[in-house]
């Protein structure tokens, strides 16, 4: 039986290497690929059935969640273990014990069927979506905001980054959580804080644009969350308390500095690449006014812009899968070597030299 | 805890906690440990990213410290000897402190963490423990300590 050129290959993605644990199953076609499954475990059913908590630390539960995950996937896409052509992996970076569950997994998987495996980077799986989602052509502008990630990405190749900045402490997602817990407003802090946000007046209250005034992409939110912090306490002293509206106005104020910040570094970035795509990943792009002021920003740059589906944005094993199907289509593959590494900067040129916060667990 | 040290003091600014920060990391080697407590916006990380950019300048170099709480470890390599910053915020109990591998860290790194409460009885005894409090623009720098170890060096870094 003649082999399937790798254009067609059906490829297994597995990714474990954040909080959730998660598999797919995509198939190539015509230069893309279809979504056949697209499992993600995450930390609701961990807790049902494990009883587990949040984060997934121990290698081990990855290992058996992992197991459920890609028979999970095969079921869902209605292929067996035999017709997958290749398996891709997340091998860094990220907490080591859920990567490196993920890698031997793959060896496991790669060794019993004599199929091909490829080791993809975490941060490359967010920063390819767009062209899995939307076709797009190489290059591109990435603006990756995912978990703890905060960072603008010029996309030349399936191999090939540009890191042009990001944030140097914060990123947006903390700092939307950190200031709704500092308001009381529970958690996940984004969707929250923008409805209350909807209620207030982003003009009350005057809050720092953190290095706006400097050149370059870099960001920093950290300030920003100590601000509003500094304007509760004012408030609460001087009134004896927080009304709602304050909440609201703070709310409102702490988004539009943000906006402000997020769209003027974009519209840097754009100028300094001249791409002609903004892709903008996570949750970001869920916010309605920072999408809003990042589109106005690729529109006046002559940009188009793209936000791929939020489930496709945050953590999943499909675009791993589909990283993994752009290096093997470029002829790339990984062995029995393959390592696990928690630290793996995407821009590997520009990290000695710069050095931008590119160590550590996940940057 | 009882310290046998315990040393109190106001940062007026947040470059002046940044200067402490950094004289007192001029002396931590393997085994040491400083542990951060205080509420969000306090400036653990503040105190934790001006250390370990100071180490990093003392070696000729510049790196972002992004925040650790969704990755929980971020480890840092001066030339030779590790260190670890980490946030236990989002761990959900001491075993998992374990699987990080930030118990062995204790021993054969520099470890600054953030949250450590959640390390109940893993918390090691001779770890220096910094508490932070916000007074308006300033911050309450409270040092404890049971080890000898770090008399000498808060005296030291705590010199106006």
């Amino acid at each position: 039986m003649p082999h399937p050129t790798d254009d067609s290959w059906t490829v297994l993605g597995l990714e474990s290497s954040c909080d959730d644990t998660a598999a797919a199953v995509l198939r190539g076609t015509g230069g893309g690929a279809v979504i056949l499954s697209n499992i993600v475990l995450g930390q609701t059913e961990l807790h049902a059935a494990f009883g587990g908590v949040v984060p997934e630390i121990a290698a081990r539960a990855h290992a058996e969640k992992l197991d459920l995950a890609v028979e999970a996937a095969l079921e869902s896409a209605d292929v067996t273990l035999e017709q997958i052509d290749a398996i891709a992996v997340t091998a860094g970076p990220g907490l080591i014990g859920g990567v490196m569950a993920g890698v031997m997994l793959a060896k496991g998987l790669a060794a019993a069927t004599g199929k091909p495996m490829i080791g993809v980077n975490h941060l490359a799986g967010h920063a390819l979506t767009p062209r899995l989602t939307d076709g797009v052509g190489f290059p591109y502008l990435m603006l990756l905001v995912s978990g703890g990630h905060c960072q603008f990405l010029q996309v030349v190749g399936p191999e090939d980054f540009t890191r042009l900045g990001g944030t140097i402490d914060d990123a947006p997602g903390e700092a939307f959580d950190k200031v709704a817990k500092l308001l009381g407003l529970g958690q996940p802090g984004g969707p929250l804080v923008e409805a209350e946000a909807r209620k207030g007046d982003a003009k009350r209250f005057s809050l720092p644009r953190p290095l706006l005034d400097r050149p370059g992409c870099d960001m920093s939110f950290s300030g920003l969350k100590t601000a509003v912090l500094r304007l509760r306490d004012t408030l609460v002293a001087d009134q004896g308390g927080l009304h709602a509206q304050d909440r609201a106005d703070i709310c409102a104020s702490f988004q539009a500095a943000m906006a402000d910040v997020l769209a003027e570094k974009t519209r840097r970035a754009l100028a300094q690449t001249q791409a002609p795509v903004l892709a903008v990943a996570g949750g970001v792009a869920a916010n309605q006014v920072l999408r809003a002021a990042l589109e106005q920003v690729a529109a006046a740059a002559g940009a188009r812009f793209l936000a791929p589906p939020l489930k496709l944005c945050t953590d999943n094993a499909a675009m791993i899968a589909w990283a993994g199907l752009e290096r093997l289509r470029m002829g790339a593959r990984d062995d029995m070597s393959l390592a696990a590494r928690p630290r793996w900067p995407l821009d590997q040129t520009a990290s000695p030299m710069l050095g931008s916060g590119k160590k550590g667990a996940k940057a | 805890m009882m310290p046998d040290q315990a040393l109190h003091l106001t940062s007026p600014t947040p470059d002046t906690t940044a200067k402490i920060a950094a004289r007192l990391g001029r002396s931590l080697g393997a085994g040491d440990v400083i542990l951060l407590s205080g509420p969000v916006g306090a400036g653990k990380s503040h105190f934790a990213r001006a250390l370990i950019q100071s180490r990093l300048a003392a070696l000729g170099r510049h790196e972002d410290v992004p925040s650790p709480t969704y990755t929980i470890v971020q480890s840092y390599d001066l030339d030779g000897l590790e260190l670890w910053h980490a946030d236990l915020y989002r761990l959900g109990d001491a075993s998992e402190c374990d699987e990080l591998g930030l118990i062995d860290a204790f021993d054969s790194a520099v470890c600054l963490v953030e949250w450590p409460d959640r390390l109940g009885a893993l918390t090691p005894k001779d770890a220096l423990h910094l508490t932070l409090s916000v007074q308006g623009e300033a911050r309450d720098l409270r040092f404890e300590a049971r080890s000898p170890r770090w008399q000498a060096r808060l005296t030291e870094a705590l010199q106006p």
